[in-house]
């Protein structure tokens, strides 16, 4: 009973997308449902990383098959603290989506396909076999899908055209991998093929399967040449999906490669020197995107972009405190973005409009709640004592030490530009005179709706800006966290041992 | 037949990629199921093909005696089927749907999102 402990987030979030299909036309009881499900998923994810940090490597064997025949399932430290973000992201959108979300659109089933989506995102977490984590690829890229094209406006259907091709085509080349490297070495669960990938007689093909690997997880995670169809579709659908996109669907392809290139192929100088040539070029052109759009949610878009670089610079860094900034880093994008987006859909209902000419005065009409969201956007900048600050101390550090000077000079470069950016947000949004916005009838402003409505609006933002306030001040904690992650994922034997017991 | 296959892969995967970079998007929808079955017959290729020897123990052994077929590549192409028969069906609906809306089948044309502000 108890390695089911690990599964349990999985199953909760199961267990109600199916049950919330019984009261598809019922939307009142979707919603309450829906938050109850995310609340009990969120109390699962908090039990299972105290589990896992207190009792170390926790495996559960599919169907127990032995092994490398079954199917694993591996909760270690890094895997653990992502499902516990899951969590926490995943309750702050359910409660947001379900006052911001119009009704034609949780007609269609919008909640059960979410929990869909929370249930992929842990499975592939969780997962310590190749060919589930494509199936949970799968299973978050189609419940993406559904999310991103319900409604079925005009911009939303171009959007949803662009991030299926590009996410098709990354499952493919995933895929494709997943056949060589199957090919090679006859298994697919990671801790055997961390051990058998370094026997194979052809490297030249294991390193082309790295790269293919490298591609496939690149188009997803977003990173340099490969990132078009984020910013031209997180955009289109509502506030809430674009938030739960932003914190966690980049992110999976992120923690895809910190598994693959820390547990399967190692010690590839070319991976390397590629990761962190990408992260460079990541950096620069999130950045630079960032700083002339016009729509916040657009700035917001290019600046996951941007911030992916730094983790994967961490990555390709491959020494421990560059991984231990890195995992920071994953933790502290993870609340932030997610916070960001659901800012974004606040400010659209304050104003009735996203676009930079058109907003301002926020801080004029709301005080209170612009200083309230000043917390994401000055968190995702990084000034100390906030959580940005902290994982790229790490960062600068180990670029210096390494003597990597470009991506040290990326890094400051990419932070000075997230400063520009979100400064311009908060000068046109915030400080500059209003202009009359003129609404359309239909609209319901934030003041007209009912008070829990409101509170349904500012709710999930205060608790994920207490989240990263705590990241922020509490520091030393998931310093400590991400530092034992980053000896976790450099010790392949441990992870081995734990699944062979 | 390891070499028949071979090209046959490799013809899918060309066809695939060609017609992805075509500008329509019903080309799209079809490269990518091209594109899809190529990777299936990829991954059957590399699980090695053994001819006539289905892998069941004969019932006077416990252990197999013989070279068997590797059954676990088929499963794994099952389940991609599955997969990308979802994902297809679901793709053509989109594109249906996106022409009906958007009034083309070019791709060049599909340039709003990049615009709007």
């Amino acid at each position: 009973m108890n390695e089911l402990i690990i599964i349990l987030p999985l199953l909760l979030h199961l267990v109600f997308s199916i049950g919330l299909m019984f009261f598809w036309t019922n939307i009142k009881a979707q919603k309450v449902l829906s938050i109850t499900g995310s609340f009990l998923a969120m109390c699962a994810s908090i039990w299972v990383f105290i589990y896992v940090w207190d009792n170390g490597i926790q495996t559960f064997q599919a169907g127990n098959w032995e092994a490398p025949f079954g199917i694993t399932f591996v909760g270690d430290t890094l895997a653990s603290i992502l499902v516990l973000l899951t969590g926490i992201a995943g309750f702050a959108v359910s409660i947001f989506a379900a006052v911001s979300v119009i009704k034609a659109r949780l007609r269609f089933g919008f909640f059960s396909v979410f929990h869909f989506l929370l249930m992929g995102l842990n499975g592939a977490f969780l997962t310590g076999d190749m060919f589930n984590l494509y199936v949970w690829f799968e299973i978050i890229i189609i419940s993406s899908f559904v999310l991103i094209s319900l409604g079925g406006e005009k911009n939303q259907l171009e959007g949803a055209v662009k991030y299926f091709t590009l996410n098709f085509l990354a499952s493919m080349i995933f895929l494709t991998g997943l056949g060589v490297l199957y090919g090679l070495t006859g298994t697919l669960n990671m801790a055997d093929l961390s051990q058998k990938i370094p026997l194979v007689n052809n490297q030249a093909l294991v390193d082309v399967t790295a790269f293919l690997f490298l591609v496939g997880f690149g188009i997803k995670s977003a990173v340099f040449p490969l990132y078009f169809w984020l910013p031209a579709s997180y955009h289109t659908p509502p506030s809430a999906v674009s938030a739960i996109f932003s914190g966690l669907l980049t992110k999976v392809g992120v923690y895809a490669l910190i598994r693959v290139f820390t547990l399967i192929f190692v010690n590839d100088s070319f991976i390397e020197l590629m990761l962190q040539s990408l992260a460079i070029l990541t950096i620069f052109s999130g950045g630079i995107g960032a700083i002339i759009q016009k729509n916040i949610r657009k700035v917001f878009s290019y600046l996951i972009i941007c911030h992916i670089g730094f983790m994967i610079g961490g990555l390709g860094l491959f020494t421990e405190v560059a991984m231990a900034g890195a995992i920071f880093y994953l933790i502290h994008d993870i609340v932030v973005k997610t916070n960001l987006f659901l800012v974004s859909g606040l400010i659209y209902r304050l104003k009735s409009t996203t676009s930079l000419d058109r907003l301002g005065g926020i801080y004029k009409s709301y005080p209170k709640l612009s200083l309230l969201m000043a917390i994401p956007l000055f968190s995702l900048v990084g000034i100390p004592p906030l959580s940005g600050f902290w994982p790229k101390l790490s960062l600068l550090l180990a670029g210096f030490n390494e003597g990597n000077y470009w991506y040290f000079g990326a890094v400051i470069f990419g932070s000075l530009l997230t400063l520009i950016a979100i400064a311009h947000v908060w000068a046109k949004a915030f400080w500059e005179d209003g202009k009359d916005t003129k609404n359309s009838k239909k609209f319901i402003e934030f003041n007209q709706l009912r008070r829990y409505q409101k509170m349904q609006y500012v709710v999930p933002i205060i608790f994920l800006a207490i989240v990263s306030l705590y990241i922020g001040f509490g520091a030393e904690h998931i310093q400590q966290v991400s530092l034992r992650i980053a000896s976790e994922v450099f010790d392949k034997q441990a992870y081995f041992d734990a699944v062979f017991n | 037949m390891e070499i028949l296959l071979a090209i046959t892969t490799g013809i899918l995967y060309a066809a695939g990629i060609y017609m992805i970079l075509r500008r329509s998007m019903v080309k799209l929808i079809l490269g990518l199921i091209l594109l899809g079955n190529g990777v299936n017959l990829l991954i059957f290729l590399l699980g090695r093909i053994t001819k006539g020897k289905p892998p069941i123990i004969p019932e006077e052994t416990k252990v197999f005696e013989d070279l068997f077929a590797d059954p676990v590549p088929q499963a794994l192409i099952l389940t991609a089927i599955v997969i990308s028969f979802g994902l297809q069906s679901f793709a053509i609906i989109l594109v249906k749907r996106a022409y009906k809306v958007l009034k083309t089948d070019d791709l060049d044309q599909l340039n709003t999102t990049d615009e709007d502000s």
